[in-house]
């Protein structure tokens, strides 16, 4: 009791790992959009400046969304894209313009201008896409699509399922119909995703990885880093993760913080970050930068398979999503030690989700074509005619903040009708719906 | 202290629970989360397979809450302007100078946060709304919890003055105190007032404000004559409780020596009952005796363990040492609370710095608090003090960096509060420039007022890739909208010379098709901007062409046009244009003749071109030729 000197209590004796982890992230639903599609959804995508968005579904369409002033979203367009589920839609940089590019089952990439409307749209909210180009050359499924980064130029990579990887190029930014196909490189396995090395061309050359899902592990390394040669003008395989042996879904670069080294996200059966040090190289040697492969860390919260890795925009954040129905957010502490640092979770509310959505006419809508659906299926379908139990708490934010109905109707590009007459041929045209893959084929 | 591994913190959203997926979306403040179902490629198909999966609802999450808050907008502002001094303060000032501008700063921290709370009650009171409760709440812990560091780390002061020091914290946070003896004393009769002994008791000799519980005796004593003689005493004792002069000639041993005389005097006084009588006066005088079970009897008018800490710190161990506090906070922690109680995390964060666990401080409180203002504002200024020294790590930044780039990028995603996060990036030196570049391109360019304002930012920081992007994206977003001036500008600004070729063909094209300029004012006051590309130059040369003809200086305008012929920067598409303006010059005296040689050259170049409009250049050709057989000059023709 009191025998401890002063200078031995100063803070400096403690110890590091006390401090293993710092901040716990809190997060809280805004609000909720009916996106409306007419099949599952799957992919969103923010354009760069976070004020729209774009959508992918299933149901062969591709919507825009833009925010408006106090937050809202709006969908400005829809339109039918491909003849098949459409995988990814991604946004070109702004200074490209509003370009879109997707892809599709139907073996098709496609790319998206949209074009100032006359000021009638304008004020009725809408806007018009056309489509600029459809890149044809994949034999099967095109799994993924990117843009390559800016310094680049505009460019677009595709993969599919057919194992090859193709980089486009529009040589004239002002006219987005000529793409010409600069490279083709096979890898080998059914690729399902790629991601480019957001560094800059002055720090390393150009760089992208591809993940293939494959899941015969004899196959060896899902994993394969490609590198830009200035001397031959192609690229070429840098590396290959040897350790990644199972299928992989997702990859992402981080964005390089200013370090000599890159850090790589992937989505397989489980969660790894690896980094990436490029190896001294000798002056002589014209062959790919090596790496030294280093994991930083691996988790398998997920249970099993992981489906999608996105980094925040500083790197600080790594969200993934698994077949445990959850996206686990990732977060290294100063000292580099990762930690899941929050989970969003379904809450098993009903399937008509947007509990404390006002009564308008898209929900009565939404919830019986669901209802419908299911009935079809000889499911019950009482509960979703019932208000859900809690009444929207005060505080919470989404309750209240949904976009009005006359918006969501807004995004089928069509007058809006009468709920009479709607009901019917939201119906029917949902139940002539064809499968999408039967013609992708 | 013992790890914690905090559980992560659980979001839900209104989606199915089993069987589907979650998909998601970063965006530059939030996250978009949807129902999906995630398949190999080859197998998945639709909804249609998988009935009742996907809602089709996209759910807008987001982190960073308080940014949001209005109310908390102003402590952001004004703790920026605290926070942007504390960092100019001279690095080279000799630390003993420097302590009183931290202790002053912290103070100014603190004064920000309690406007922010008091306007925020106010609020309350008005609007009658228990929305904003919360963060009352929070804004009461983050100002204690500042306080007690700023007594222990900062001021750090010594024994004797201490326990001054805690004392004015506990005063200024149990402020119910005041309010109490307020009532007490505009009541008719105060001394009969049943909150009286409350008063005198915990307000004043509790919080050792002896003066002041004096005064409220003798209103007391006056009622009560025939007690008179012991409440002499009583106000005796009080008066002569010594209180350590930090300022003072006193040292603190004699100090000591006088205080445990007056503590002898008051326990002798309770021995020999000299105040038995008086159910209150004995409670006051064991409570001056610093008599723990007393003390403990009066959980309600203590109402928390760190009021009981210092009460008895007061009257056992004036003299405390801080290495001492944590062996008092900690047994002050156990009496206080019932067995079956457990210590929230305010408990826990005041018993860390009473540990002087500055790292403990800070982690527990950004895992209680959800906020970063706090933890990264602290952890700035004691890092200020050298207090964090030590704790430079191997990886990357260490923790003062880590928490204000937490603190920055969270207001980033707010609309108006990112300027803020500016300056606080700036003070990052190891990751500051390179999350500003990551964030800062990312600021909706709603208006040119708004990209003017993240351009100067990014032009003050010599951040020329995001000075070029901007000025790009404007450049193509005015294009696109048809504002050719405004895409002008925006390509100069970004030296975008290929754009700027194509904006100038269109200003040309323009000119062709309806025979005047659009955005004269951009066009004529482009100066050496001009020389960007050969088209702009050729734009902006042929303008000011325009100019001097219309001047009807057409000595000055022949030779401009000539010049503009001879630098063949011309595009070949407008010499047809070129020739037609040439041609009224051609009947001008003053004109130079070289100007004829051009014209006909470039007569022959279109005619070799065999433009469709070769009906036209027949007139040309004719008045040409007719002007030239008028002046018998046919040599010059021919020396072509």
């Amino acid at each position: 009791r009191g025998s401890l000197q002063w200078e031995s209590a100063a803070p400096a004796q403690y110890c590091l790992h006390c401090c293993w982890h710092i901040g716990v992230i809190i997060m809280f639903v805004a609000r909720s959009i009916a996106a409306d599609h007419k099949d599952l959804i799957h992919d969103v995508s923010y354009d760069f400046h976070g004020r729209r968005m774009a959508t992918c579904s299933s149901d062969q369409s591709v919507k825009v969304w833009d925010k408006s002033e106090n937050g809202e979203w709006h969908c400005t367009a829809s339109w039918k894209t491909h003849s098949g589920s459409v995988w990814r839609v991604t946004w070109a940089h702004p200074e490209f313009g509003q370009v879109l590019a997707s892809c599709s089952f139907d073996r098709t990439a496609a790319v998206w201008e949209e074009i100032v409307g006359e000021s009638n749209d304008k004020q009725r909210g809408l806007s018009h896409w056309i489509k600029r180009t459809t890149l044809v050359d994949s034999r099967t499924s095109v799994t993924d699509v990117k843009f390559a980064p800016k310094h680049m130029g505009l460019m677009l990579t595709t993969c599919s399922a057919d194992g090859v990887v193709r980089i486009y190029e529009a040589p004239d930014v002002m006219n987005l119909s000529q793409w010409s196909l600069q490279h083709e490189i096979s890898c080998k396995l059914s690729c399902s995703c790629i991601s480019w090395n957001p560094s800059s061309s002055r720090a390393h050359p150009a760089m992208f990885a591809v993940g293939s899902d494959d899941s015969n592990v004899t196959y060896g390394g899902k994993v394969q880093i490609y590198e830009y040669n200035e001397n031959t003008r192609k690229y070429a395989k840098a590396e290959t993760l040897m350790t990644v042996t199972d299928a992989v879904h997702d990859i992402a670069f981080a964005p390089n913080l200013g370090r000599s080294f890159h850090v790589l996200a992937i989505a397989t059966k489980d969660v790894r970050i690896f980094k990436l040090v490029p190896m001294r190289k000798e002056s002589t040697s014209t062959g790919p930068t090596k790496f030294e492969v280093q994991i930083v860390a691996q988790f398998d919260n997920h249970n099993s398979q992981v489906w999608r890795v996105s980094w925040n925009i500083t790197s600080t954040l790594l969200a993934s999503s698994g077949d445990d129905g959850c996206v686990r957010l990732w977060k290294a502490n100063y000292m580099d030690n990762w930690k899941c640092t929050g989970i969003l979770k379904g809450d098993g509310s009903p399937l008509t989700g947007s509990s404390g959505q006002p009564t308008a006419m898209s929900t009565v809508v939404g919830s019986s074509v669901q209802t419908s659906q299911n009935a079809l299926n000889g499911m019950s379908a009482g509960r979703y005619f019932f208000p859900p139990l809690d009444p929207p708490r005060a505080g919470t934010r989404y309750g209240h903040l949904l976009p009005p109905s006359s918006l969501i109707e807004h995004c089928d590009a069509e007058p809006i009708q009468p709920q009479q007459q709607a009901l019917p041929h939201r119906l029917s045209s949902r139940a002539l719906l064809p499968l999408p893959e039967a013609e992708g084929q | 202290m013992e790890e914690v591994d905090v559980e992560p913190a659980v979001t839900n959203i209104p989606a199915a629970s089993s069987g589907t997926h979650l998909g998601f979306a970063w965006g530059p403040g939030d996250i978009l989360v949807y129902e999906t179902l995630y398949k190999c490629h080859s197998f998945i198909t639709s909804r249609l397979e998988f009935p009742g999966t996907g809602s089709g609802d996209i759910h807008e999450v987001r982190k960073d809450e308080d940014i949001y808050s209005p109310i908390l907008r102003k402590l952001f502002n004004e703790s920026h302007h605290i926070f942007v001094g504390l960092q100019t303060i001279r690095e080279d000032l000799p630390s003993k100078n420097k302590k009183p501008q931290f202790v002053s700063i912290s103070k100014n921290y603190r004064s920000v946060i309690r406007a922010c709370m008091e306007e925020l009650q106010q609020v309350l009171q008005k609007w009658q709304c228990n929305m904003e409760t919360r963060y009352v709440s929070i804004l009461l812990a983050i100002e204690l919890i500042w306080n007690l560091c700023e007594v222990l780390f900062i001021d750090a002061a010594p024994a004797g003055s201490l326990l001054l020091h805690l004392l004015d914290w506990v005063r200024l946070h149990k402020a119910d105190v005041d309010e109490k003896a307020r009532e007490v004393l505009q009541s008719e009769s105060p001394a009969e007032h049943r909150d009286y002994w409350d008063v005198v008791g915990a307000a004043y000799v509790l919080q050792g404000r002896l003066e002041e519980a004096r005064q409220m005796l003798v209103k007391q004593a006056t009622l009560q004559p025939a007690a008179r003689k012991m409440y002499k005493q009583m106000d005796t004792l009080l008066s002569k409780m010594p209180f350590y002069n930090p300022g003072g000639t006193q040292t603190l041993t004699e100090f000591d020596v006088k205080w445990r005389h007056w503590h002898e005097e008051v326990d002798r006084c309770l021995q020999d009952n000299s105040f038995a009588s008086n159910k209150h006066l004995e409670l006051i005088c064991k409570i001056l005796v610093g008599d723990e079970d007393t003390l403990l009897e009066h959980k309600d008018l203590l109402s928390t363990w760190y009021h009981f800490l210092v009460t008895r710190l007061l009257f056992c161990h004036p003299t405390v040492k801080p290495t001492e506090l944590h062996y008092y906070a900690q047994s002050c922690l156990t009496m206080f609370l019932d067995s079956r109680s457990v210590p929230e995390p305010l408990d826990s964060i005041l018993l860390a710095a009473f540990e002087f666990d500055i790292h403990q401080v800070i982690k527990d409180c950004s895992i209680a608090l959800n906020n970063w203002w706090f933890v990264a504002h602290l952890t700035d200024l004691l890092d200020h003090c050298k207090l964090l020294q030590s704790h430079n790590l191997h990886f990357g930044s260490n923790l003062r960096e880590f928490l204000l780039l937490e603190y920055a990028s969270g207001l980033f995603t707010h609309h108006s509060l990112w300027q803020l996060a500016v300056d606080y990036f700036d003070h990052c030196p190891e990751f500051g420039r390179v999350y500003l570049e990551l964030q800062i391109e990312r600021v909706p360019l709603d208006t040119e007022r708004k990209a003017l304002k993240v351009l100067r930012i990014c032009e003050q920081r010599q951040m020329s890739e995001q000075v070029r992007s901007i000025c790009k994206i404007m450049a193509m977003r005015a294009l696109r909208n048809n504002r050719l001036g405004s895409a002008l500008s925006w390509s100069i600004r970004a030296k975008d010379a290929a754009f700027a070729t194509l904006i100038s063909e269109r200003f040309l094209q323009d000119y062709c098709a309806r025979g005047t300029f659009s955005d004269l004012d951009l066009i004529d006051n482009l100066g050496p901007a001009m020389l960007l590309s050969d088209r702009l130059t050729f734009l902006g040369k042929y303008r000011e062409f325009h100019k001097l003809y219309g001047e009807k200086r057409f000595r000055e305008a022949s030779k401009l046009l000539l010049s503009l012929m001879t630098a063949k920067i011309a595009p070949r598409s407008f010499w047809m244009t070129l020739l037609t303006d040439a041609l009224p010059l051609l009947e001008q005296k003053e004109v130079s003749h070289h100007i004829v040689r051009y014209a006909v050259y470039g007569l022959l170049l279109s005619n070799i071109k065999k433009t469709s409009k070769y009906s036209y250049l027949r007139s040309c050709n004719q008045r040409i030729f007719g002007f030239f057989s008028g002046k018998n000059n046919i040599k010059d023709v021919l020396i072509i």
